[in-house]
C-alpha cells in the first residue's frame, strides 16, 4: 500500500538534496546555513515517523534558531539567461504547457482512480490520504515527462528546485509551523477562553446581534488560529447554537454553512494562514508579506457583510 | 487567561515584523508552558504537532518540474500566449482563472490550482504580460501588484467554490461536529447554502478585477504621457 509515509521520503530525498547543492554553492554567503536548515528539514521527512516526537521538536527549534538568528541567504540567480530561455520558449512553444498540465490532471484523475482500488485486496493507496499522495505521484509523473521531452542535465531539476526553495526561504516551512501552534492552542484549550471572553463581554439579546457576533466572531477568531476549521467547533457551540438555534429559533444549516464562509473570510485576511497569504508573496518575490492579504482585505470585508445580511435574512425564516 | 498568552506574542510579533518562523515558535511554547506542561513534555507536545502536520508541506514536490520548465522558458511562453489575443487585459485574464477556479472546485476539484503549479509559472505571467501588451513595458511596482493579485484571485476563487461541493473538507468538518452534539444535517444542504456567497463572492471580485484594469490604464496612461 502507498501511504503518506512514501511522499514523505521523496520530500525528504528533495530537502536533502537541496541541502546538498546549497554545501557546494559558493556564491551564496550563507550557504552552510541554507545547508543545516534544509538538511534538518529533510531528517523529519525521512525519519520523523521514527524519531521520538522531543528530538523532533528540538530539530524544529534548531531550524528556527539558524532561520531566525543565522539567516537563510540565495546563491546565484537564473541558471539560463532571458535570451536563453526566449529561445528555448519559441523552441518548445506550447508543449511547454504539457509536463505543468500534468500535475493538476494526475492528481484529480488519481483521486478517482485509487479510490477503492485494490492490489490482492490491500488497498492500492492510503485511503483517508488519497488527494495528498495522488498530488505527491503527480509531481513525479510530471518531472519524469519534462525530463523526457526536454533532456536537460540529470542535476537539473534539484538545482531548479533549489533555486526556486531558497527565492521561498524560511517561509515553505511556516504553513507547517502555525499548523502545529494550532494544535498547541487545542492542548491549551485557547479557543474556549476566546468564546468565554465573548459570551461575557458582548450584550447577545437580540436575534440581529446574535448573528453578528457569530459571523464576525467567526472571522477573527479564523484570523487568530490562521484556520476556520479551528474556529467553527469553537464560535459555534459558544454562540451559534446556544444563542442562534436554541434561544431564537434559527435555522442550523444555513448558520453552519454561512458560518463557516465567513471564517473564510478571515483567512483572506491574516498572515497566520501562511500558505494562502505568505507563501505567495515569497514565490511571486513580492518585497511585502503582506501584499496579498491587502489585495483580498476589500472583498473579504465585503463579503463578510453579505455573509452577515444573508444568514440574517434567512436563518430566523423557516 | 494566561493561556491567551501565545496570541498576544503572535499578534505583537507579527505587529513588529519579527522573523515568523521564531515568532509562532515562541508564541507555541509560552502557550504550552502557560497551560501547565513542562519544558520537555512542551518540546515533545510541540516536535508531535510538527510531525503531524507534514502534509502541508508536500505541495513543494511541485518545486523541481516547475524550475525545470521556468528554465525552459514556460513563463516566457506563457507571455507570448497573451500576447497573441488582442482582447486580454490583466482584468479579463484573472476573470477567467477566477471563474475556471471557481468552478472546477465546485466540482470537487480543487487540485486544478495553487500558488507554485499556477499562479507562478502560468497566471501571474499573463495577468503581467497581458498588461504590458497594452502599455509597453511595466514598472516594478505595477508587476508586483498584479501579482499580488493574481496570488488572491487563487485564494478567494477556491474558497468560496469548494464549498458547493459536498465532500469537501469544511462541509465534512460541519456534519461531524454537529453530529457529536446530537444535530442531523443533510451535506447537500449545507452545500445549497454555500451557493448565496459564491454569486456574491463571484460579482463582488469581477467588479474589482474591471476597477483593477481600470486603475492600471489610469496609472500607465500616465506614465507614457509622462515619458513622452
Amino acid at each position: 500500500m502507498i501511504t503518506l509515509e512514501h511522499v514523505y521520503w521523496i520530500m525528504g530525498l528533495l530537502s536533502g538534496g537541496v541541502a546538498i547543492v546549497n554545501v557546494r554553492d559558493r556564491s551564496n554567503p550563507k550557504r552552510y546555513n541554507n545547508a543545516a536548515f534544509w538538511g534538518l528539514y529533510a531528517i523529519t521527512f525521512l525519519v520523523g515517523s521514527r524519531l521520538p516526537h522531543f528530538a523532533t521538536g528540538c530539530i524544529v527549534i534548531a531550524m528556527v534558531l539558524v532561520a531566525s538568528i543565522g539567516k537563510l541567504g540565495q546563491g546565484a540567480g537564473e541558471s539560463q539567461t532571458a535570451q536563453q530561455r526566449d529561445a528555448s520558449a519559441a523552441r518548445w512553444g506550447n508543449r511547454l504547457f504539457i509536463p505543468a498540465l500534468t500535475i493538476p490532471a494526475v492528481t484529480v484523475l488519481g483521486t478517482f482512480l485509487f479510490k477503492g482500488a485494490t492490489l490482492n485486496g490491500v488497498p492500492l493507496v492510503d485511503q483517508k490520504q488519497i488527494t495528498s499522495i495522488s498530488l505527491g505521484i503527480a509531481t513525479v509523473v510530471a518531472l519524469i515527462v519534462a525530463m523526457i521531452m526536454l533532456r536537460p542535465p540529470l542535476s537539473a531539476p534539484i538545482h531548479e528546485a533549489r533555486r526556486l526553495w531558497d527565492s521561498v526561504g524560511w517561509a515553505a516551512v511556516l504553513p507547517q509551523m502555525l499548523a502545529s501552534l494550532g494544535a498547541l492552542f487545542a492542548v491549551a484549550g485557547v479557543g474556549k477562553v476566546v468564546a468565554g471572553l465573548a459570551e461575557r463581554w458582548i450584550p447577545l439579546d437580540s436575534p440581529f446581534v446574535a448573528v453578528v457576533t457569530y459571523t464576525v466572531g467567526m472571522a477573527l477568531f479564523t484570523m487568530i488560529m490562521g484556520n476556520a476549521f479551528a474556529a467553527f467547533p469553537v464560535m459555534t457551540a459558544g454562540i451559534g447554537l446556544p444563542l442562534i438555534m436554541t434561544r431564537f429559533g434559527g435555522n442550523v444549516t444555513i448558520m453552519a454553512a454561512v458560518g463557516m464562509l465567513s471564517g473564510f473570510c478571515g483567512t483572506l485576511m491574516t498572515p497566520m494562514a501562511a500558505n494562502y497569504n505568505i507563501v505567495p508573496t515569497a514565490l511571486l518575490e513580492l518585497p511585502d508579506e503582506y501584499a496579498v492579504i491587502k489585495a483580498q482585505i476589500p472583498t473579504a470585508l465585503l463579503l463578510l457583510t453579505v455573509n452577515t445580511l444573508i444568514m440574517y435574512s434567512f436563518v430566523y425564516r423557516h | 487567561m494566561l493561556t491567551l498568552i501565545g496570541i498576544l506574542i503572535v499578534v505583537a510579533g507579527f505587529a513588529a515584523r519579527l522573523n515568523p518562523l521564531l515568532v509562532v515558535t515562541v508564541a507555541g511554547l509560552a502557550t504550552g508552558l502557560a497551560s501547565g506542561l513542562g519544558p520537555i513534555e512542551v518540546v515533545t507536545a510541540f516536535g508531535k504537532a510538527f510531525t503531524e502536520s507534514r502534509y502541508v508541506a508536500i505541495v513543494w514536490l511541485v518545486l523541481p518540474v516547475i524550475g525545470l520548465l521556468e528554465r525552459a522558458g514556460l513563463k516566457e511562453r506563457a507571455r507570448t500566449v497573451i500576447a497573441g489575443i488582442p482582447a486580454a487585459t490583466t482584468g479579463r485574464v484573472l476573470a477567467i482563472y477566477f471563474a475556471v477556479r471557481q468552478i472546477s472546485a465546485a466540482l470537487g476539484l480543487i487540485s486544478l490550482g495553487g500558488h507554485a503549479q499556477m499562479v507562478r509559472p502560468l497566471v501571474a505571467p499573463m495577468a503581467e504580460g497581458a498588461a504590458e501588451n497594452q502599455y509597453g513595458p511595466l514598472p516594478l511596482a505595477i508587476r508586483r501588484r498584479i501579482r499580488a493579485h493574481s496570488a488572491a484571485v487563487d485564494n478567494i476563487a477556491v474558497f468560496f467554490g469548494e464549498d458547493i461541493f459536498i465532500a469537501i473538507g469544511s462541509i465534512l468538518l460541519i456534519k461531524g461536529f454537529l453530529e457529536q452534539n446530537g444535530i442531523r444535517v443533510e451535506p447537500a444542504q449545507l452545500a445549497l447554502w454555500a451557493i448565496p456567497t459564491a454569486i456574491a463572492a463571484w460579482v463582488i471580485h469581477n467588479v474589482r478585477l474591471v476597477l483593477l484594469d481600470r486603475s492600471l490604464r489610469r496609472d500607465l496612461m500616465a506614465k507614457t504621457k509622462g515619458d513622452a
